[in-house]
């Protein structure tokens, strides 16, 4: 076994966005893990990448991989398992899935495509300590997970009372006690509400029983992010998602937290925009609200976005949004899985197919791509299906060649249904990505976004997460060669984590664990008090498990990272 | 003497976390709050204990290094063909974990005890959903609860108490806030504090079902009764279902096991899903096993399937009939098997129990059962939320990490250890051949 701690990649032609480094020949140096200026050739391991392109090791801000919804899914779905197989092998444990496949095999596919750190968006913090046990089994990657707090009883009750130092405290407690990395809210409010059957499709309706409002939500964990300083900003599933003419709501959400910006940081990152894209009144005259937002993202600085790009095929839907879930197995006559968290959130579960033929589904894709072809600067989007919803996250390579190849796009159009192609914009947008923004929506902007300094990027002191892909940018025409390109991208000549080879011509030759990061942070201490008398008075009122058995020991993450964070401002 | 409060009782599906266990020189001498199961087991746990590895030499059983017995169960599983791993409802997750990881090594079909209890609700969940819930929100919310085929007052003894009837939650804080439906086959302690108790013939739940369904719809059933129940009875039960803020439906055994299986697990959710048209409504499993619903949670991330899964292709394959256990032994194809934390031979049809003792047979529990009695090899273990650590999962599928509050026997260790040592031995083996 090779166990040289240095590595040279010699002659490849890198992307590093993040330091001005667009598609030039150049060698990179690898020691304990990290990008270094140069190393010893006696003793560095060569990797010969002549003919390949190296970009930093992909990272994907919004992949539903872990935790209990995706493993009910998995229950849901076992004719989706007899799609692919994974064997077992003397290196690798076996694995079945397609839209949700098991622990393993989503860690092997992901550095397969060249990726080496993927975020598990949803987890609502009860249910969080199965979401790091199956993490734990998703190796090779990187990873980190984030509670879902947008319909948290306690969050609620603080907000509503104006004690945004105490919610801060709290957040920072649940943080430290879930282990987790980042705000996430689903349809603020709206959860709650379905906790009764009910549902919340704008920001200024009255979440029942708590008279506080999502916009209120929203902006009370926008300011309690700030305050703590998370390296995140709060990621939201807005309001009214699928349904036609929810562009709106998308629009005042980003709206309502504009003023709460600082320092020209980004305010709020609107995940899987594409799903809360659209316009018209109904099914029929649905149409694309992506201009509109892609404008208003042109013109400000607070917001970055994932797209959640939907793909024609199969796949398994799954939310914490219940009431939308709801509405789809209504809309599809499709299988149902429900499953409300007390006091936190809830979640959903519906298999279904996006169809080119069928108007809607046509739309969503048209939609997907007209807002990542709209919105200027890359830097504002993370290429997402919003896995598994939009798609399985081993078709990226496919959204990767449409936005690459304006003739990958003309393809796929003449296949989908012909309102759609009629009434869509698509097909009059000539831009096409080059590598070097691939680099930003793939790597870049979402390492960027999530505040993990070490990743998305090859500077010197970076993490050493690599992706190379046989690709010859002076002799390959992106736009004519979409096929060859991506077939390049479905599987890395080289993926590299952490300074080792682990993956070669797509297959995995070596599993290290990866790490999971969590927010470690500090909370204002008079507040802190203040909170634990309320979680004892209130907590297990609230709750059917004790306060004492609530919080995950570092025990429960098999390579923890904490991420040490100061309040800003004392 | 020493307090533990905060423990999780590793003995039914509710996995109560809120006992206090006392404990006087290494010894367990009162253990509060918990229900009279908890307490017979937290107090007695020590009985019938095995206290020492044995192997079958002849007709006899006779005591062995604890070593010697890892690398004879090795042995035993690497040479067979097709080995069967059955138990794990009574186990560590993390001992599941490793279970299933033994299973894929060996190239054997794993099973968990859903096989024979739950098993027809995972697959009525695969064929149209699942609608359901933590049991918080029905602590907080239910106005109305529903126990089919279940009789909590003697299974889960603490359910109506922490969870549903009795519960104070937010919005519900006593029994006069919520309703109560019993369905059962006869008038069981559970039915006897039930508002509407609905006695159904026995093998009658489907066609009770579909009358219920169609009572939430007035539609016309043009009969005097079904399943035993006058009509009237069932349009009643039908309103009051439709009329509910929010609505839980607890099933049990007497629901998946009796005639129609799948199909009235089938009919169950299709009821619940249909009353969602007028109010909000959830459905649970009671699970019995402290940590089944654990067994199915981790087979799923590791297989992509809850029980019966197969490995001897070299990946996992799930066909319930051909590749559950029972189906397995009944045909005779198995040539070995290990038992984790469950007496099958006890409790399994006669055909299958007959091959299964035909064959090299493993067992690791903490307790003499009956298929201990009949292994050719024996390793006792420390028990799993008294003796030792590890992560169970309650009935709703909440995760949480069961206490040691004594020390195990010098000569048990965790069904975690052993089974990492015989997956270490196995491997091992198999690199020399």
């Amino acid at each position: 076994m090779e166990l040289s701690l240095e590595l040279l990649i010699k002659n490849t032609i890198v992307y590093d966005p993040s330091n001005g480094v667009n598609g030039e020949r150049m060698d990179l140096s690898v020691r304990d893990g990290k990008i270094v200026e140069s190393v010893d050739l006696n003793n560095a391991k060569v990797l010969d990448a002549s003919g390949m392109i190296a970009m930093p090791g992909g990272v994907d801000i919004h992949s539903h991989i872990a935790g209990p919804k995706v493993n009910k899914g998995r229950e849901l779905r076992p004719e989706d398992h007899l799609r692919r197989i994974e064997r077992k092998t003397r290196l690798k444990r076996s694995g079945v899935g397609y839209s949700v496949p098991t622990t393993f095999t989503t860690g092997y596919w992901y550095a397969g495509m060249g990726y080496t750190t993927v975020m598990e968006p949803a987890t609502a913090p009860l249910e969080t300590r199965h979401t790091h046990e199956e993490l734990n089994d998703t190796p090779i990657l990187d990873k980190a997970c984030f509670p879902l707090l947008g319909d948290n009883w306690f969050i609620m009750e603080y907000l509503k009372n104006g004690e945004i130092e105490k919610c801060a405290a709290y957040v920072a407690w649940l943080l430290k006690a879930v282990k987790g990395y980042a705000v996430k809210l689903v349809s603020p409010g709206s959860v709650e509400a379905w906790g009764w059957g009910g549902g919340l499709r704008e920001i200024d309706e009255v979440v029942p029983n708590f008279d506080i409002t999502p916009r209120e939500i929203i902006r009370g964990l926008c300011k309690v992010n700030d305050l703590l300083g998370l390296p995140s900003p709060i990621h939201i599933h807005c309001n009214n998602l699928g349904s036609p003419g929810n562009y709106r709501v998308t629009l005042e959400t980003m709206k309502c937290v504009k003023d709460l910006a600082k320092g020209g940081r980004p305010s709020i990152h609107i995940v899987h925009v594409q799903f809360n894209a659209y316009a018209g009144s109904g099914w029929s005259d649905l149409s694309s609200g992506a201009t509109k937002l892609a404008r208003y993202v042109n013109r400000h600085s607070h917001v970055t976005t994932d797209l959640g790009q939907v793909i024609f095929g199969d796949t398994t839907t799954m939310t914490a949004d219940g009431p939308w879930q709801y509405i789809l197995h209504n809309l599809s006559g499709n299988r149902w899985v429900n499953h409300d968290v007390e006091a936190e959130t809830g979640g959903g579960i519906v298999p279904y197919q996006y169809r080119r033929r069928n108007y809607v589904n046509a739309m969503q894709w048209t939609i997907g791509l007209e807002f990542a072809l709209q919105v200027k600067d890359p830097w504002k989007i993370c290429l997402t299906t919003d896995h598994p919803n939009g798609g399985p996250f081993i078709e990226y390579p496919r959204i990767m060649a449409w936005l690459l190849s304006r003739e990958a796009r003309d393809a796929a159009m003449k296949r989908i249904n012909k309102t759609a192609r009629r009434r869509s914009i698509l097909g009059s947008l000539d831009r096409e990505y080059s590598l070097s923004e691939l680099a930003v929506i793939t790597r870049a902007a979402p390492a960027r976004i999530l505040g993990l300094r070490h990743k998305g990027h090859l500077g010197v002191g970076a993490d050493a997460d690599i992706a190379l892909y046989r690709i010859d940018p002076s002799e390959t025409d992106l736009s004519k060669d979409y096929r060859k390109v991506r077939k390049a991208l479905r599987r890395a000549a080289h993926t590299i984590k952490e300074g080792e080879i682990v993956v070669k011509d797509g297959e995995v030759v070596r599993v290290p664990e990866g790490k999971t990061f969590w927010a470690e942070a500090e909370a204002p201490e008079e507040a802190l008090k203040d909170v634990w008398q309320d979680l004892r008075e209130r907590f297990e009122k609230y709750y059917t498990v004790r306060l004492e058995n609530y919080p995950i020991g570092v025990e429960y993450l098999r390579r923890p990272a904490p991420m040490e964070i100061k309040m800003e401002g004392g | 003497m020493n307090t533990i409060t905060g423990v999780v009782c590793p003995f039914c599906g509710c996995l109560c976390d809120d006992l206090e266990v006392t404990v006087e020189k290494g010894k367990i001498i009162s253990a509060k709050n918990g229900c009279a199961y908890s307490l017979t087991k937290y107090l007695n746990y020590q009985k019938e204990r095995l206290s020492e590895p044995l192997i079958r030499k002849g007709e006899e059983q006779v005591p062995i290094g604890l070593d010697e017995a890892v690398e004879q169960a090795a042995q035993i599983l690497v040479d067979a063909a097709y080995p069967v791993l059955y138990g794990w409802s009574s186990t560590s997750c993390e001992a599941q974990h490793l279970g299933v990881e033994l299973a894929e090594e060996v190239g054997g079909a794993i099973d968990n005890t859903s096989t024979v209890c739950h098993g027809p609700t995972v697959e009525a969940f695969q064929e149209i959903g699942h609608p359901s819930c933590t049991l918080g929100q029905v602590k907080n919310r239910a106005d109305l609860i529903v126990y089919w085929g279940s009789n909590p007052l003697q299974s889960h003894l603490r359910h109506m108490a922490r969870y549903t009837m009795g519960a104070e939650g937010k919005w519900r804080k006593s029994r006069d806030d919520r309703t109560l439906v019993v369905v059962d086959v006869r008038k069981t302690y559970t039915a006897r504090v039930a508002d509407y108790f609905i006695q159904v013939d026995p093998n009658g739940d489907f066609e009770l079902m579909s009358a219920l369904r169609m009572g939430l719809r007035h539609e016309e059933i043009e009969q005097d009764a079904v399943a035993g129940v006058p009509v009237e009875y069932i349009e009643e039960v039908a309103e009051v279902l439709r009329g509910c803020e929010f609505g839980a439906l607890f099933y049990g055994l007497g629901l998946t096991m009796s005639s129609g299986k799948n199909r009235n697990l089938d009919a169950a959710i299709s009821l619940v899903t249909d009353l969602n048209k007028w109010t909000k409504f959830v459905m649970m499993p009671m699970r019995g096993h402290f940590n089944v619903s654990g067994a199915n949670t981790v087979f799923l991330w590791q297989t992509g399937y809850p029980f019966a899964v197969d490995f001897s292709h070299g990946y996992p394959s799930y066909n319930p009939g051909v590749t559950s256990v029972i189906d397995i032994l009944s045909r005779d194809e198995s040539d070995a098997a290990i038992v984790v934390s469950s007496d099958p031979a006890a409790n399994f049809p006669k055909k299958a129990v007959e091959s299964l003792l035909r064959n090299p047979l493993i067992v690791i529990d903490p307790h003499r059962t009956a298929t201990a009695e009949k292994a050719d090899v024996v390793i006792p273990s420390a028990f799993v939320g008294i003796e030792c650590e590890g992560t169970a999962y309650r009935m709703d599928s909440v995760p949480l990490k069961l206490k040691k509050v004594v020390e195990p026997p010098s000569s048990c260790l965790s069904d975690e250890e052993i089974l990492r040592r015989i997956l270490e031995e196995v491997r091992r083996l198999k690199e020399w051949n």
